[in-house]
């Protein structure tokens, strides 16, 4: 219980250890897309989390650039396009859905439909097997059992 | 029959996927510079800070952009085979002094020998954004109309020399401007 409660609390405080720089914003939308953007790019060093979420110097110098571009009004997709101009689509945790990318996106598609087809077959062959498939001396017999254990 | 090999080649198929996987280093990630101009920069020279470096200085020549750090422990693996590489003067070398103190980085360069011929200062970093630099040590080859031919990430090894780096600045030294 104690663990589970610390696994709700430390997922509560998510937000407190994602944001590490103090930032100044003239307006609020800037802000969201300052949130929005340092949750969306990986940092390269730590392959597996966030320029938010990381405290390595790359991730301090990339937000620092996404900031910056921000003051200087420009585009979210501006600074995406900066950044993958640089470090390719890997940049991205949520990359563009091209023909490069095409397998990444449909890929889970794919292989659900792959499960979901051989799910199906799997049931099709196991219907055909449980039919009853008696002959006509068998049934016979059956009948006379049954009849039998009525009797008694 | 086909129902009992149908497992066994998704097995091998899954298998063989995976063996690639495993081979696969996550940490090379094609850069998207590969044949676009390099960026530019004027950057203060580590030697003397009052005089900048920029890379069409560099216009006509086939040249080597070496990203290095006095704190990159990398770098020094990597440092012995740059140094044997520099004498035999087959290019220029350019060291990018990325995210350092001048003075160690002078430092350093004293203690373990100098394998550049300029190295210049990026202090606050944003050159190195430029050029997508996320694991130093990381070497580019530009070529002599400034555009980016090759680049590697992390440690230059010992085969990688002979194999990749010079079949590929042979031939880009034949090439017209």
């Amino acid at each position: 219980m104690k663990i589970f409660s610390l696994c709700i609390l430390l997922w509560v405080a998510y937000p407190a250890w994602s944001a590490v720089e103090y930032r100044d914003f003239k307006q609020p939308e800037q802000e969201q897309a300052y949130q929005s953007l340092i949750t969306e790019l990986r940092c390269l060093v730590c392959q597996n989390q966030t320029i938010a979420d990381s405290n390595a110097d790359l991730a301090k110098d990339l937000r620092r650039q996404v900031y910056e571009m921000l003051q200087q009004g420009q585009s979210k997709q501006q600074i995406v396009d900066f950044m993958t101009e640089r470090y390719g689509d890997f940049v991205l945790y949520k990359p563009a859905f091209k023909l490069k990318t095409g397998l990444l996106w449909l890929g889970p598609l794919l292989f659900l439909c792959i499960g979901l087809f051989s799910v199906l077959m799997i049931i099709r062959r196991k219907k055909s097997v449980i039919k009853p498939t008696l002959s006509p001396d068998q049934q016979n017999r059956l009948s006379a059992i049954l009849e039998k254990g009525d009797q008694d | 029959m086909f129902r009992y090999l149908l497992p066994l080649i998704l097995f091998i198929t899954l298998a063989v996927f995976l063996a690639i996987g495993l081979k696969l280093n996550p940490k090379e990630i094609p850069s998207p510079l590969i044949d676009k101009p390099a960026p530019a920069f004027a950057l203060p020279i580590l030697s003397s800070p009052d005089k900048t470096l920029k890379p069409s200085d560099m216009q006509g020549k086939v040249w080597l952009l070496n990203v290095w750090a006095s704190w990159c422990v990398s770098c020094r693996d990597e440092h012995p085979l740059l140094l044997q590489f520099a004498q035999q003067h087959v290019l220029p070398i350019i060291g990018l002094n990325y995210k350092d103190e001048p003075a160690a980085g002078n430092a350093w360069l004293q203690k373990l020998g100098n394998p550049y011929d300029i190295s210049v200062m990026d202090q606050d970093g944003r050159t190195g954004i430029d050029y997508g630099v996320y694991g130093v040590p990381e070497t580019f080859v530009i070529d002599k109309r400034g555009v980016i031919r090759y680049k590697h990430t992390g440690p230059v090894g010992p085969g990688d020399v002979e194999r990749i780096f010079l079949p590929l600045i042979q031939q880009l030294q034949t090439e017209a401007v």
